[in-house]
């Protein structure tokens, strides 16, 4: 599954459980239904380990965020067991708010590349 | 009647622009082109503001670099957020314009981002400062998650705020008037400091 717009593209493969975000998700809040679509086929899999690359992700808004953090509290209700963030240190706002994540799934392992 | 929520502090680069002031405003006007269309200016605009600025922040080690790249990545996720809930909340029949200015003071960029507002939606939004003020940003930023999640027409509403003071530290107070030449509506105008070390 996959989105690939001008300004984001959002992957979801499911053979290795890895969901790529990249580009600039600053979209009003019905936009994201479709991001969220993608987001959700994703936690619903129920894989054991799950991969979420957000290196490319350069700009979000708040809408994005809630988008992102919706995704985690879905992984914490089918209790994931292990889910791997990966962030980008380059893009200031990744060091900044990524850590919110750990708030909502304490298991959840947040690396910078 | 002017109501004022938080530490407000007026501009002064409106009427008394020194020459030690650095300061850019920009005014949009009201427009019939539907918000969809438009929404892209928000991020465009909020990125010239940022690398603006960046340049008054020069040196090529580490240090700079890091500070450069803080201040960039701040000043463009607060002005974008500011300048969202701007166009979203303006009330079209007030046909008022919207405003961004920032200032860049010694360890702080200091912003005004001003619109006019629905009279039906002024108490609740009200509600909602007086909150974000009084209580622990971070317990509330997680609460409105947990609301957002249970309601997915929901616009998320404070979460922008909430992360601007939370993973940003940034300090925020609004003041309420009226409009002139409407009587229903209102202006709200939002400062934001964002200081940096």
């Amino acid at each position: 599954m996959e989105i690939v717009k001008d300004q984001y593209v959002v992957k979801y493969d499911s053979e290795n459980s890895t969901v790529v975000c990249s580009g600039s998700f600053r979209l009003t809040g019905p936009e994201y239904t479709d991001v969220a679509e993608i987001l959700n086929a994703a936690a619903d899999a129920k894989p054991e380990v799950l991969n979420l690359d957000l290196t490319g992700l350069e700009f979000l808004n708040s809408s994005g965020i809630n988008t992102l953090s919706k995704f985690v509290i879905r992984l914490r209700k089918h209790k994931a067991t292990q889910v791997n963030v990966k962030g980008n240190s380059e893009f200031a706002w990744q060091k900044k708010s990524l850590a919110n994540f750990q708030k909502l799934l304490p298991g959840l392992v947040l690396e910078f590349d | 009647m002017t109501e004022i929520y938080g530490n407000y502090v007026e501009r002064t680069y409106t009427s008394d622009a020194s020459a030690n002031s650095e300061f850019l405003v920009m005014n949009f006007s009201p427009t019939s082109i539907p918000l969809q269309h438009r929404w892209r200016n928000n991020g465009l605009s909020a990125d010239f503001l940022a690398d603006y600025l960046s340049t008054f922040f020069p040196g090529e080690d580490d240090e700079s670099l890091n500070l450069r790249s803080e201040i960039k990545g701040g000043v463009s996720y607060i002005a974008n957020e500011l300048l969202e809930n701007a166009m979203k909340f303006n009330y079209a029949p007030a046909k008022h314009s919207v405003s961004i200015g920032m200032e860049l003071k010694e360890d702080m960029v200091v912003f005004y981002v001003s619109n006019s507002i629905d009279p039906v939606v002024i108490k609740p939004f009200q509600d909602l400062i007086q909150r974000m003020l009084t209580e622990d940003p971070n317990e509330l930023y997680v609460e409105k998650l947990m609301e957002n999640e249970d309601d997915e027409e929901s616009s998320a509403s404070g979460l922008g705020y909430l992360t601007m003071m939370n993973d940003w530290n940034a300090i925020l107070a609004w003041k309420f008037e009226d409009l002139e030449e409407h009587s229903d509506a209102q202006k709200v105008t939002v400062m934001v400091q964002y200081s940096f070390s």
